[in-house]
């Protein structure tokens, strides 16, 4: 029999639900609901008033093949930003979790990417990955032309993901430090007993164990992935060359405050908030069965 | 209890009338200026804002950057939707179309009339004010800070292939970029193909050439206007350009490659670049030692009627919804600004150009442009009327021109990364270019421009 806590009078329990409940409303249903209604009307940018036009707004953004370039684009980095992010992060915390010399330092400093801001971040990388002024100036005059991107989309999405998934490193690798240390020495030292390797023992062992946290981090990470790598392709590239990293976020960006057309953004930021909803249920659903909780 | 209780009433009124007494001493009325210039240009106008203030008692204006040109218009509307508009905004060149459709703004030209300010519009100069008029010719925001673009090159690196003038056909530069090329420049001449150069490469250009970028005399006569620029001179242009790109003699240079073009410029390591006469004071601040430049009007193609230039940088409008006394204050700030004194306080500490031919007389009777560091701004006024503005040369009057220059950027980089040929980028722009004006014509169903 499982023992649960309830309240006695429903009064009691909505109130202290009101003040959450309100907080939701205002600052996430209200403006939802808002975007819904702006995606099925043309808007005037001043508000000189409003034409109600269906679903005009989507069929031509789904007529236009730059936004599926732009989709193509959101889920190429989205995938691989987030598999680079989390593999790093999962080696680095495994390695720490070992207590090799200095674990204790690199369990604070490979925190550190995280507290920085998206911007601030990009304008780093922007130095460090210029072809002609900073570090990759160095492998461009080895191999003249090899990195270029102004020019090259490949390398401007390269550069993109790359600044993505060092800040991204740090927030996984908390999480899977976390969970490293959750699980029983015991179990381990039973196997190192056994045997058994370091190797074996993380395939047997930790991994199985700290699955939940794996597909914790998968959700987050493609998610921000949408949402966060704004900051980064607005200092980075702005979309460009050639549109090659202009993600579903900043194009709504672009076309909603640079363009004014902000029926067209509307009715993008919902097609992008159905993605995200679509692409988190099918991992709660198809990546969710392999996970075991204890 | 009740002495005490007398005794903070008394002191309470007395606190009270002082609050009370302050405003009698004819406070100034309080008006807000927001603009979208930052930096040391921002600092030059804090300080014309200060020297407003200082010169009568009347009007304080809050002056407030946005940080740039987007972010205030944006900023703008937001707080014109909450009724929070600012008096007077700066409006930046090709947001002229989305304000005179916005019905948000008083008219300039009728402020200052109720006002009692006579201003002589003929005084502008017709390449500035036409391309903020009506095509009635009624000025509806005041030209504020106004540039064009110059060619910017390297006297030196002229003097090695045996030149002394700056070329002045495309043909000459062709010949000259490779000469420079033989004699060993690396990079004999700097492009950049972001949105931004949407204005030097593709609006100059057209304007240079009386050629037009869209129908209807550019949007002049109608929200149906449509973009025209892949069957005009500027195919040929762009497939010069990207020719001399693959021969080495153009290098493109940009913030995110390292080093922008002015830079590569001031530097020595460019030797042609073309942008706007802003840039004159930082070229001259920052150019290596000894280097010897001079700017001149852009390059035509051999065997044209050069026409005018067209301006660049933005107006000054004033919003609807606010009250006479702050409509008072924002039209002596105009006066104020339309004065030839503050024209050269602004050219000398900026670089931007005078708007009005007395405030450029007025310069050149104080000798401006034979000192040296502003010797060659000039030119500017010379590209900007070499010729009566003609139905295509007056301006761009297209809707959402922001994102017109975004597809711009786009597709110039396509055609110079060889993703795609220039014909075929040009007609993409175009196609997708339409899109964008239909959208805005559909935005606003049964409105004209004024």
């Amino acid at each position: 029999m499982e023992k649960r806590v309830t309240f006695g009078s429903w009064t009691i329990g909505i109130l202290f639900a009101v003040p959450q409940l309100l907080l939701i409303f205002t600052f996430f249903y209200w403006p939802a609901g808002q975007a819904v209604y702006w995606s099925l009307t043309l808007q005037q940018p001043w508000g000189g008033g409003n034409i109600w036009v269906g679903l005009d707004n989507f069929r031509s953004i789904l007529a236009n093949a730059d936004y599926w370039n732009s989709i193509t684009a959101s889920l190429v980095f989205a995938g691989i930003s987030a598999g680079l992010a989390m593999f790093v992060g999962l080696v680095l915390a495994a390695l720490t979790d070992r207590q090799l010399t200095g674990s204790r330092f690199y369990r604070v400093v490979l925190i550190w990417p995280y507290g920085i801001a998206a911007p601030a971040l990009a304008m780093a990388f922007r130095f460090i990955l210029a072809p002609e002024a900073g570090f990759m100036a160095v492998v461009n005059q080895v191999w003249p032309g090899f990195w270029d991107p102004g020019l090259d989309g490949t390398d401007a999405m390269a550069s993109i993901i790359i600044a993505f998934s060092w800040k991204y490193v740090g927030y996984n690798f908390i999480f899977f430090l976390a969970a490293f240390q959750a699980i029983p020495r015991s179990l381990i030292e039973a196997a190192a007993m056994d045997g058994s390797g370091v190797v074996r023992r993380f395939w047997d062992i930790q991994f199985p164990l700290i699955t939940p946290t794996i597909f914790f981090l998968l959700v987050i990470n493609i998610t921000e992935s949408f949402q966060d790598s704004f900051g980064i392709v607005d200092i980075m590239t702005s979309g460009g060359p050639a549109n090659a990293t202009n993600l579903m976020v900043y194009k709504i960006y672009s076309d909603g405050f640079k363009g004014l057309d902000y029926s067209g953004a509307a009715a993008q930021s919902i097609i992008l908030m159905v993605l995200i909803v679509v692409l988190t249920i099918f991992q709660f659903r198809f990546i969710e069965r392999r996970v075991h909780y204890r | 209890m009740t002495i005490i209780k007398r005794g903070l009433a008394a002191l309470a009124a007395g606190a009270l009338s002082a609050v009370l007494a302050v405003p009698a001493v004819a406070e100034p009325v309080k008006f807000d200026f927001w603009f979208g210039l930052s930096g040391d240009l921002a600092r030059v106008v804090d300080t014309l804002c200060k020297n407003f203030n200082a010169s009568q008692a009347d009007y304080e204006v809050v002056c407030t950057s946005q940080g740039n040109y987007d972010a205030t218009l944006q900023n703008t509307i937001a707080a014109f939707r909450a009724g929070k508009q600012p008096a007077v905004v700066q409006v930046y060149d090709v947001g002229t179309a989305t304000m005179m459709l916005s019905g948000a703004y008083k008219p300039a030209d009728k402020l200052m009339e109720e006002n009692g300010y006579k201003i002589d519009y003929a005084d502008y100069f017709p390449g500035i004010a036409r391309y903020y008029a009506t095509s009635q010719g009624e000025m509806l925001s005041f030209p504020f800070n106004s540039s064009t673009a110059l060619m910017y090159w390297n006297k030196d690196a002229f003097a090695k292939i045996g030149k002394t003038e700056a070329p002045k056909t495309w043909e000459d530069v062709g010949a000259d970029l490779q000469a420079m090329k033989d004699a060993g420049y690396e990079c004999p001449m700097a492009i950049n193909i972001s949105a931004n150069e949407s204005w030097q490469l593709m609006e100059q250009f057209s304007a240079l050439h009386n050629q037009p970028i869209a129908t209807k005399n550019n949007g002049y006569d109608g929200l149906d206007a449509r973009l025209e620029v892949n069957k005009t001179k500027f195919v040929q242009y762009v497939t010069d350009l990207k020719k001399w790109y693959d021969a080495g003699l153009i290098k493109i240079k940009s913030k995110d490659l390292g080093q922008d073009m002015v830079q590569a410029f001031a530097s020595g390591t460019c030797q042609v670049i073309m942008t706007s006469v802003g840039d004159h004071g930082t070229v001259g601040k920052t150019r290596k030692e000894g280097m010897n430049w001079d700017v001149a009007e852009l390059p035509v193609y051999a065997g044209t009627e050069r026409k005018n230039s067209l301006v660049g940088g933005a107006s000054l409008w004033v919003l609807s919804g606010k009250s006479d006394a702050e409509y008072k204050g924002a039209a002596a700030f105009l006066n104020f600004i339309h004065d030839p004194k503050t024209a050269l306080f602004w050219s000398t500490n900026t670089g931007y150009i005078p708007v009005t031919k007395s405030g450029f007389d007025y310069m050149k009777s104080t000798g401006f442009y034979d000192k040296a560091p502003y010797k060659g701004r000039e030119v500017a006024i010379a590209s900007l009327t070499a010729s009566e503005p003609t139905e295509v040369t007056r301006g761009i009057r297209l809707g959402n021109f922001t994102q017109i220059r975004a597809e711009f950027g786009t597709q110039m980089q396509a055609i110079f990364a060889n993703k795609v040929s220039v014909q075929e980028g040009l007609d993409t722009l175009v196609k997708n270019g339409d899109a964008i004006l239909d959208r805005f014509q559909q935005t606003y169903p049964g409105k004209t421009l004024p």
